[in-house]
């Protein structure tokens, strides 16, 4: 059992927790799915939602193939006392977690929205309207929090197109796709998002779940939520893999990705991995011209929730110093039952200036990229 | 039947020449401190701890040809073969010419590598001075999609392993092939080479058509708990499905980077589909998975059962727990790099010095000369894993 405790004096987690933090995940929802987004959808859509409802490459259109822990995968206390979905009453957030957090930059990441539906102009349509969802109910009433462009990333083309409207918009941080693609994220058919990315300056963001159809493993399909849940860390290392070895990193050297919520302690045995089968099959992948852990090194940010918890905890400091304490970012998941609390996810003890960096500064750094420091 | 050729060019090497040069030029290269390159050690380098006596946990006899089969299979199969025009069971897990697949002074001039008992004598025993070497052959039987055709290349390989490899030489032992493709069959050919004390495990692959884990394949655990019999689950698929959860890759390499989250959600799947709740004496081997994975793994596993053991209650210790009770891994290849440091913070991380067995992962290319032991294991760690780890996870390696 996990009985390690860090020796705190008393009433320093409160004192922490005055520390301003980045949280890189936070997920806002409509009041109602989907009736609060009509008023950005065209009546055609609307309808079309009203009597098809939401067709995704899985078999239930009101709720996930693996039933969840919790309700929504929400913690209990998120619900707002005025009634609506957890993450949908901004006040609310507030109260609970902006403010006594000390959230000085909130990225945001709907789910749910729109990505991953089969019928491509329905996923676009519905993407664009998530977008101005965002600005008008969230980022312009709040300064602390920043959108993500929410792409329909099977289609490149309507990606391209809602990039490109959005590009230079301060109201939006980075470029969202989901983790369960319909193919490996390095292939070409994704090109045009990244080179859109590039021109739009905005770091891709890859959130954990998603629609891809495949089985979510190579060996088919587990029977538990638990296991779809912790191989969100093997999903995501097969798409980095795929982006290293397509040579997405080498046609694209401006590409920013963020890898959230999907673990990030498995990245050094990962690099090393790559690095060995790199050094063996040059042969076959000459477009790789340089070992993936710098590819990696160069390219790659991830969150940090949920926060891995090694027994002793002292061995995560092994870890995050292979990583770089410069490419974490942390995140909550708020209002995910797995939100991590910042005055107490990190298992270890840092210094101030490290604390700072890894709960803030990072975030700034990839997000305004013309701050200085 | 017996594949005949010469064995003159073995110790006569001629190293990829390309591959040679690009990595020497790598070496030389300025890297982030905290990701050396794994290039392997120089052939020349001396090793730190002898190898005599240690019990190899992973070698890879090739099936020469499919006629080399047929002598161990009934006159309809024969004749299926013969009429059909079955194609050889080489499968894309190793293309036969790609660098991985054998080591270039282990590459004979014509036909397989390792493909009799001689070579594996003169490349895989000798050098290494083994006690024992377990032989597990990865012949695609688990790729067919009929049941009984299955069974009867199963029962053909595991009788061709006996008749010219187990008959030829007392040092070698091997897995059971079976076809999982029909549990009821895979069941009836352990039962039938259960006898022979020389098969050591029972052989799956880490991608079958369903996570192994799962219910349906319980009665090959049954049996092999009976027997005494650990399941050794290699690198490999069945390719019932892409290879990653977000579809086929396009390349090779990615396909044998994917071996490693493959072998990620098998652990998940064997610990909470609750395999070793059901048979709490079983041992599992995972061989030719890259090790360094695993700590990290366990962690997230862990930290997930912590809020999620409600769907799984059977699941009564940490998967970190039952991980090092139930999990075993074969050594190479050793996904670390040259550098010592990191992989001594890893082995650290494993937290127990039972889980590792020494193998050599012949004739794949993993390493050169004669250097299967990486530096960063302490030379009592390093005992431990030639020795006394396997015969505590093997019953019949005494």
């Amino acid at each position: 059992m996990n009985v390690q405790v860090i020796d705190r004096p008393a009433g320093a987690s409160r004192d922490k927790s005055k520390l301003a933090i980045a949280d890189c995940d936070i997920h806002p929802s409509p009041k109602s799915l989907p009736v609060e987004i009509y008023p950005f959808l065209s009546k055609r859509w609307q309808n079309h939602l009203e009597t098809y409802g939401f067709i995704y490459r899985q078999g239930f259109p009101t709720g996930p193939a693996f039933q969840r822990g919790q309700p929504d995968a929400a913690r209990r206390d998120a619900y707002p006392p005025n009634g609506g979905r957890p993450g949908s009453d901004l006040q609310y957030m507030r109260e609970q977690h902006l403010d006594p957090n000390n959230v000085q930059l909130g990225i945001l990441n709907p789910l749910r929205s729109g990505q991953g539906l089969q019928n491509a102009d329905l996923a676009a349509a519905y993407c664009r309207a998530v977008n101005e969802w965002q600005v008008e109910e969230w980022t312009s009433k709040e300064v602390r929090l920043k959108a993500s462009v929410m792409v329909n990333y099977e289609d490149a083309i309507s990606s391209v197109a809602e990039i490109d409207h959005w590009a230079g918009n301060p109201n939006f941080a980075q470029i969202l796709l989901l983790s369960r693609t319909a193919e490996p994220l390095g292939q070409r058919r994704y090109w045009p998002i990244y080179e859109a990315a590039c021109r739009a300056n905005l770091p891709i963001g890859v959130h954990a779940f998603g629609y891809g159809g495949t089985p979510v493993t190579g060996g088919g399909w587990p029977s538990y939520y638990i296991e779809e849940m912790v191989g969100h860390a093997e999903n995501t290392q097969s798409l980095l893999t795929s982006m290293v070895f397509e040579g997405v990193f080498e046609r694209f050297p401006n590409l920013k990705v963020i890898l959230i919520e999907a673990g990030f302690a498995w990245l050094p045995a990962l690099s090393w991995r790559l690095d060995k089968v790199w050094a063996r099959n040059r042969s076959e992948i000459p477009h790789v011209t340089r070992p993936p852990s710098e590819l990696i090194q160069a390219h790659i940010w991830l969150t940090t929730q949920p926060m891995e918890e090694p027994e002793p905890r002292e061995h995560l400091r092994d870890i995050i110093e292979m990583i770089g304490w410069d490419r974490l970012l942390f995140a909550t998941d708020y209002p995910h039952w797995d939100f991590d609390d910042p005055t107490r996810a990190l298992p270890i003890q840092i210094d101030t200036a490290t604390r700072e960096r890894l709960f803030l500064n990072n975030a700034l750094d990839l997000f305004s990229p013309r701050r200085t420091s | 039947m017996r594949d005949t050729r010469s064995n003159d060019r073995v110790n006569d090497p001629e190293p990829d020449e390309t591959l040679r040069s690009d990595a020497d030029h790598l070496t030389t290269r300025r890297l982030p401190d905290s990701f050396a390159l794994p290039i392997n050690q120089p052939p020349t380098q001396p090793m730190k701890v002898p190898t005599a006596g240690a019990i190899d946990c992973d070698i890879h006899p090739s099936v020469p040809s499919i006629k080399a089969l047929l002598p161990y299979m009934s006159d309809q199969w024969r004749d299926t073969i013969a009429q059909r025009g079955v194609h050889e069971l080489e499968t894309i897990a190793y293309p036969e010419n790609a660098p991985l697949t054998a080591r270039p002074d282990w590459r004979p001039v014509q036909g397989r590598p390792a493909a009799d008992v001689a070579t594996i004598q003169d490349q895989a025993l000798e050098p290494f001075a083994t006690s024992f070497a377990i032989c597990n052959c990865l012949y695609g039987v688990q790729l067919l999609m009929g049941e009984d055709m299955a069974a009867a290349f199963a029962h053909a390989v595991n009788s061709w392993m006996v008749a010219n490899f187990l008959d030829q030489d007392p040092r070698l032992r091997a897995s059971i092939v079976i076809p999982t493709q029909d549990v009821n069959l895979a069941v009836a050919e352990i039962e039938r080479r259960a006898e022979d004390q020389r098969f050591v495990s029972v052989l799956m692959l880490v991608m079958d058509e369903n996570p192994l884990g799962r219910r349906v394949y319980w009665p090959i655990y049954a049996a092999a708990a009976r027997y005494g019999l650990p399941i050794c689950v290699h690198a490999g698929s069945a390719y019932k499905h892409p290879v990653t959860s977000v579809g086929w890759p396009s390349y090779y390499a990615e396909d044998y980077a994917a071996q490693a989250p493959a072998f990620h959600n098998l652990v998940s799947s064997l610990i909470c589909e609750g395999v070793f709740a059901k048979f709490p004496d079983l041992k599992v081997v995972l061989a030719e998975s890259g090790i360094t994975w695993l700590p990290a793994h366990l962690w997230r596993l862990t930290k997930f059962w912590r809020g999620l053991r409600a769907e799984i209650p059977w699941v009564d210790k940490t998967p970190t727990e039952v991980a090092r009770e139930h999990i075993r891994l074969t050594l190479q290849p050793v996904d670390a790099p040259a550098d010592a440091k990191p992989l001594e913070r890893i082995m650290d991380h494993f937290g127990s010095d039972d889980m590792v067995l020494f193998s050599t992962d012949y004739p794949h290319w993993q390493f050169d000369g004669d250097a299967a032991l990486p530096d960063g294991m302490s030379v009592s760690l390093a005992r431990k894993i030639m020795v006394e780890n396997p015969k505590n996870t093997y019953p019949r390696l005494k």
